[in-house]
C-alpha cells in the first residue's frame, strides 16, 4: 500500500469510529447527486429528530413553523456546481440557498461544503469558514456533507500546522477542527448525536 | 460548594454522597470505563514523553506570562479585538458587565467556562439585570438547578435521566419522560431560540495563541461555535494561564486534553478565532470581540518554586476521573468549584483557606491523580503542602501536634509502643487482633479489626539473631518502618530469612525510626522534616549497596520525599541524594537484583492475588517484580480487577475519614473474593493492616500476606 492509500485508509477508519459516514466518489458531480439523493430519503419533516415532534415550549415550537420545505445550503460551492445542484434541487422540490442562512436557523436539511484538509490521526475534517454563511451550514444543518479530495488528508495537525498559521495570519479567521456529528454525553454518560450541531456527517471522499 | 465550618460538617456532607446510591454507581461505572477508554485512546502514543513536553512548555509559558500577554494583546487588538486584564474575579465581571451595558446587550448565551464559574459571572451579570443562558447541556441542566458543577468536563454527571426529564417538565411546561436521546433534543429546540435572541455570546478558551492573538475552544456540543458566531458581540474569558507562545504548543496539548479527559481522540470540534469575524447580525457586518484576561492569583502562583507547576493544568479532569475518593463522593463533596485533586489546590488560592481546610484533608495520597495529569502536576505533594500551611496559619489540632511530638522523639514514641504492648493485654487475642476497640477509636472504626502490637519488635529479635554471611554479595541496610518493628515483625523475619540464604550482608541501624509520612500526611511539616533528618544521620549510606524496606509507603517517601524535606539543608541534602539513590522495595531486590529463581522454591500450591500498593505501582512505579515473585515464589497468581486501586488505608486517612476507608476496602475485597484466591498477597504493611482487619470482619478464609513471607515459606 502506497503512504498515501494508508493515509486515506486511516482517515477512514478513524472518521467511522466517530459514526461519520464515509463515501468514496470519483468527483464533485458525484457527490452533488450523493446530495440530491440524500435529501431525497430524508424525511418530510426530518426536523422531527431535532425535537420538534417532542414536548418542547410553546416560543421552541413556533420556531418550527419557519420551515416549510426542505433546504439544501451550499453557500461556499463553487459556481459552476452551485448553480447545477440549485436546479436539480429545484426540479426535487428542494429550496437550495448559498445566503441568508439567518433566516433559517430553524434548521436546514443539508449544508454542503468542502474541507481544506483531512487530518488522518484522529479522521479530522480542516474547515476554513471566516464567511458567516458557510460556519452557519455547518452548524444548523441535520446532516453536513463535506467533500474532502484524497490528496488533502495529512498525517496529523502538525502536519496542518504551517496552513493554519497561514490562513489565521490573513485576519480575521474562523476555523473548526471537525470530528464527527455533534455529541454529548452529559446525561448518565450517554452518548447523543445532533445536541446543537449537525446529526450526521457525511464525508465524501473525492478521487485526485 | 464547599460550605461546611469543620471537619464534622464535612464529614457529615461526605456521608450524604455516600448514601446517594445512583451518584455511588455512574462514578463507578465512570470509573471502570474511563480507565480502559483512555488507555485506548492513548494506544500507541509516547504518553510519557507528551506529558512531559506539555510539562516543559507550559513551564516556559509560566515564566514569560507577561511577554506573552503583551504579545498576544498586541497580535489581537491589531486584528480587531478588544483586550482587557482583570485582576480578579470580581473586576472580570464588572469588565464584561459593562461591554453588555456599552453594547446594549441584554441577553447573553454561554458556552462553558471554568473560568466563569471561578468568578460567578452569572450570579454578577444577573444581578446587572442580565438574562444569561448556559448552552452546554450539562452546564444548561446545572444551571437549571442552580447548582455548581461535580465534574470539570461532565458538569452533571450526579443526575440521573430522571431528574434531568422532571427539571425539562417544568422547564416547558410539557410532561417530559426520561429517554436520553428525546431529553437532548427537547434541550437542542429549547436552547436553539435562545441563541437565536441573544445579542452576546460568552466562552472561555483553551489555548490563547500569543503568536497570532487568537483563542482556541475544544467542544462536543458545538455550542461554542453558534455562541461565538450568532450574536453581535462575543466576549472570551480565560485565565493567563493558557496563554501560550505558539499554536504548535496548543496542538500538542489538543493530543492529550480529549484523551486525558473522556477517553476520546479529539473532541467534535476544535475551534479557532482569530480577529473580529464576521457577523451579518452587526451593523458593520463585523462581530465584536472582547477577551477578558484574568489573573485571580495567578501570577502570584507562578511565582512560587513549588505551586508554580499548578499552571500546567490543562483542565481535562482526569485526576478526578482516576481520584477513588471522587468516586466515592462526587464533585460537589471533592471540590469547591474547581473539583478533584487540582480542585483542592486551585480552591485555596482562588477561593481561600477557609473554603480548602477541610478539603485538602480528603485526600488519601494514592497518586493516582498526579499519575495521570496532562501536565505531570505533582498533585498529591502540592495538597500536603497547603494542608501544611493551614495548619501552620491555624494552629494544628492537639493530638495531631501531640504525635508530631512523639515522633520526634524515637526513644519516648518506641517506649510507648512498648508500654501499649502491655496495655492491650487484656483485649488482645491469640490470633494477632485486638478484641475490643481501645477507646480513642469510636463505633465507625469497627469496619476492620486492628491488630496487637507483636510480642517481640523486629529490633530487639535482631540482636538475638542477627546471621552471619560469609561470602557476602552485597551488602545492605534493612529499613523497617514502625509497623514492621513493631506489628508485624514476622514479615521483616521471612526477608532476613531469604537474604541471608542468597548471601546478602545485612545491617540495621539502630537509630532508626518511623520514615514520618504519617505526620507528613498530617500537615505536620515540622515534625516530618525532624524525622527525615534522625533517619539521615542513622544510616552510613557509603557502607551499604541498597537500603531495602519492605513498606512501600515507607520506600516511596524515603526516595521521593526525602530530599525535598532536606533541600534548605546543603549537607543533609547531599546525603539524602545519596541515600534515596539506595532505596530499594522488597520485590525488586529479590525479583530483580538477586534474580530468584523458581528452582530455588517449593511448589506449595494455591491460588493467589494480589493487592498492588499504592506506593508501590504509583511511588515506585513497580508493577512486575511481585507478580513475578508470586509464580516463582510456587504459588499459581490469579489477577484481581482493579489491582492497583487504593485499599482505603491511606494511615491517617482511615482514621479520619472511617467511612471513606471502610468503603474503599469493601470494594477492595469484593474483588479479591471475586478472584477465588485463598491468599492476598501484597507488599506494604499498612495494606497488610486494612486488607487483613477487613478480612477478619467478614469473617472470610482469604489470608493476607506479605509476598515476603510466601517466599520465605517457600524457600528450598
Amino acid at each position: 500500500m502506497s503512504s498515501k492509500e494508508a493515509l486515506v485508509e486511516k482517515f477512514i477508519e478513524k472518521a467511522e469510529l466517530v459514526s461519520a459516514k464515509v463515501t468514496t466518489l470519483a468527483n464533485e458531480d458525484e457527490a452533488m447527486e450523493y446530495v440530491l439523493d440524500l435529501c431525497g430519503k430524508k424525511e418530510a419533516c426530518q426536523l422531527l429528530a431535532s425535537g420538534c415532534g417532542e414536548a418542547i415550549s410553546d416560543e421552541a415550537e413556533a420556531l418550527c413553523d419557519a420551515k416549510q420545505k426542505k433546504v439544501i445550503a451550499a453557500p461556499a460551492l463553487k459556481k459552476e456546481l452551485y448553480k447545477k445542484l440549485s436546479a436539480k434541487a429545484k426540479k426535487a422540490g428542494f429550496e437550495c440557498i448559498d445566503k441568508g442562512m439567518r433566516e433559517h436557523l430553524a434548521g436546514i436539511d443539508i449544508g454542503f461544503t468542502a474541507a481544506e484538509y483531512g487530518v488522518a490521526d484522529t479522521g479530522t475534517l480542516m474547515v476554513d469558514c471566516p464567511s458567516e454563511e458557510l460556519r452557519l451550514a455547518t452548524m444548523v444543518s441535520e446532516f453536513h456533507v463535506c467533500m474532502l479530495p484524497k490528496s488533502s488528508i495529512r498525517a496529523n495537525t502538525y502536519a496542518v500546522e504551517k496552513m493554519m498559521l497561514t490562513r489565521m495570519r490573513k485576519t480575521p479567521n474562523y476555523m473548526a477542527f471537525i470530528t464527527g456529528a455533534s455529541r454529548t454525553a452529559d446525561i448518565e454518560r450517554v452518548l447523543a448525536l445532533g445536541v446543537h450541531g449537525p446529526l450526521e456527517l457525511h464525508i465524501l471522499l473525492l478521487e485526485d | 460548594m464547599q460550605k461546611a465550618h469543620d471537619l464534622k460538617e464535612y464529614r457529615e456532607e461526605l456521608r450524604e454522597s455516600l448514601d446517594n446510591d445512583f451518584l455511588r454507581t455512574t462514578l463507578d461505572n465512570f470509573a471502570v470505563a474511563y480507565r480502559a477508554g483512555r488507555a485506548n485512546a492513548f494506544k500507541g502514543m509516547d504518553v510519557r514523553g507528551l506529558i512531559s513536553d506539555i510539562a516543559a512548555s507550559k513551564d516556559a509559558a509560566a515564566a514569560e506570562a507577561d511577554a506573552l500577554f503583551a504579545e498576544f494583546k498586541a497580535n489581537a487588538e491589531a486584528a480587531g479585538i478588544h483586550v482587557h486584564f482583570a485582576k480578579d474575579g470580581d473586576e472580570a465581571n464588572a469588565i464584561i458587565a459593562k461591554i453588555a451595558k456599552d453594547t446594549g446587550c441584554k441577553k447573553i448565551v454561554k458556552s462553558k467556562s471554568m473560568t466563569a464559574e471561578e468568578t460567578l459571572l452569572n450570579h454578577d451579570l444577573e444581578a446587572e439585570g442580565l438574562e444569561v443562558t448556559e448552552t452546554d447541556l450539562g452546564e444548561w441542566i446545572i444551571q437549571l438547578r442552580h447548582e455548581g458543577p461535580s465534574h470539570m468536563v461532565m458538569p452533571a454527571i450526579h443526575l440521573s435521566r430522571f431528574q434531568v426529564g422532571d427539571l425539562f417538565t417544568e422547564v416547558t411546561g410539557k410532561k417530559q419522560d426520561s429517554e436520553i436521546e428525546k431529553l437532548v433534543k427537547v434541550a437542542r429546540r429549547e436552547l436553539r431560540q435562545k441563541y437565536i435572541d441573544a445579542d452576546m455570546g460568552i466562552t472561555g478558551a483553551n489555548f490563547a495563541v500569543a503568536e497570532t492573538g487568537g483563542i482556541g475552544l475544544v467542544t462536543n456540543e458545538g455550542n461554542a461555535r453558534l455562541v461565538s458566531t450568532l450574536p453581535r458581540v462575543h466576549v472570551a474569558l480565560m485565565g493567563i494561564d493558557k496563554l501560550l507562545p505558539k499554536l504548535h504548543d496548543a496542538l500538542r496539548i489538543l493530543k492529550v486534553l480529549p484523551r486525558n479527559a473522556t477517553g476520546q481522540q479529539i473532541t467534535s470540534y476544535v475551534t479557532w478565532i482569530t480577529g473580529a469575524n464576521e457577523c451579518l447580525a452587526a451593523e458593520d457586518g463585523k462581530k465584536e470581540i472582547h477577551y477578558v484576561v484574568l489573573d485571580n492569583g495567578r501570577s502570584e502562583l507562578v511565582k512560587d518554586p513549588l505551586f508554580s507547576q499548578v499552571n500546567r493544568c490543562v483542565r481535562c479532569g482526569a485526576c478526578a476521573n482516576v481520584c477513588p475518593v471522587y468516586r466515592l463522593v462526587g464533585g460537589h463533596k471533592m471540590g469547591h468549584i474547581y473539583i478533584g485533586a487540582i480542585g483542592l489546590i486551585l480552591t485555596y488560592f482562588f477561593h481561600g483557606k477557609d473554603k480548602a481546610k477541610n478539603l485538602v484533608q480528603n485526600c488519601i495520597n494514592c497518586e493516582a491523580c498526579k499519575d495521570i495529569c496532562a501536565g505531570g502536576i505533582d498533585l498529591p505533594r502540592l495538597i500536603k503542602e497547603i494542608h501544611a500551611r493551614i495548619m501552620e496559619e491555624d494552629g494544628s489540632p492537639l493530638p495531631q501536634k501531640l504525635l508530631g511530638t512523639v515522633l520526634k522523639n524515637r526513644k519516648l514514641f518506641h517506649t510507648l509502643l512498648r508500654t501499649a504492648k502491655w496495655g492491650q493485654k487484656p483485649v488482645a487475642e491469640g490470633d494477632g487482633f485486638i478484641r475490643h476497640l481501645p477507646m480513642i477509636f469510636s463505633k465507625e472504626h469497627s469496619f476492620r479489626a486492628l491488630p496487637a502490637i507483636a510480642k517481640t519488635p523486629f529490633r530487639d529479635w535482631w540482636k538475638e539473631n542477627r546471621p552471619y554471611v560469609d561470602k557476602p554479595k552485597y551488602r545492605v541496610a534493612l529499613f523497617s518502618g514502625c509497623v514492621q518493628d513493631f506489628v508485624y515483625p514476622e514479615q521483616m523475619q521471612a526477608a532476613v530469612k531469604v537474604f541471608a540464604d542468597n548471601d546478602v550482608e545485612m545491617d540495621y541501624p539502630e537509630a532508626q525510626s518511623c520514615c514520618g509520612l504519617p505526620v507528613q500526611m498530617m500537615g505536620e511539616m515540622k515534625a516530618s522534616k525532624d524525622v527525615a533528618a534522625q533517619n539521615l544521620k542513622a544510616f552510613n549510606t557509603d557502607a551499604y549497596d541498597y537500603i531495602i524496606t519492605l513498606c512501600a509507603s515507607c520506600a516511596s517517601h524515603l526516595k521521593h520525599n526525602y530530599p525535598k524535606l532536606v533541600m534548605d539543608k546543603p549537607g543533609l541534602k547531599l546525603k539524602a541524594d545519596a541515600f534515596s539513590e539506595k532505596i530499594i522495595d522488597y520485590s525488586s531486590f529479590v525479583n530483580d537484583v538477586l534474580k530468584v529463581k523458581k528452582s530455588d522454591f517449593n511448589e506449595s500450591g494455591g491460588k493467589a492475588t494480589y493487592h498492588a500498593p499504592c506506593h508501590l505501582c504509583r511511588g515506585l512505579d513497580v508493577h512486575d517484580a511481585p507478580r513475578q515473585l508470586i509464580e516463582k515464589g510456587g504459588m499459581e497468581y490469579v489477577e484481581c480487577a482493579e489491582e492497583e486501586v487504593c485499599c482505603g488505608f491511606g494511615g491517617s486517612f482511615s482514621m479520619k475519614f472511617p467511612e471513606l476507608s471502610s468503603e474503599l476496602l469493601r470494594k477492595k475485597l469484593d474483588n479479591v473474593e471475586a478472584t477465588g484466591a485463598d491468599v492476598l498477597l501484597t507488599d506494604c504493611p499498612g495494606c497488610v493492616m486494612q486488607l487483613r482487619g477487613g478480612l477478619k470482619k467478614r469473617g472470610s478464609w482469604i489470608k493476607v500476606r506479605h509476598v515476603a513471607e510466601v517466599l520465605a515459606d517457600n524457600k528450598k
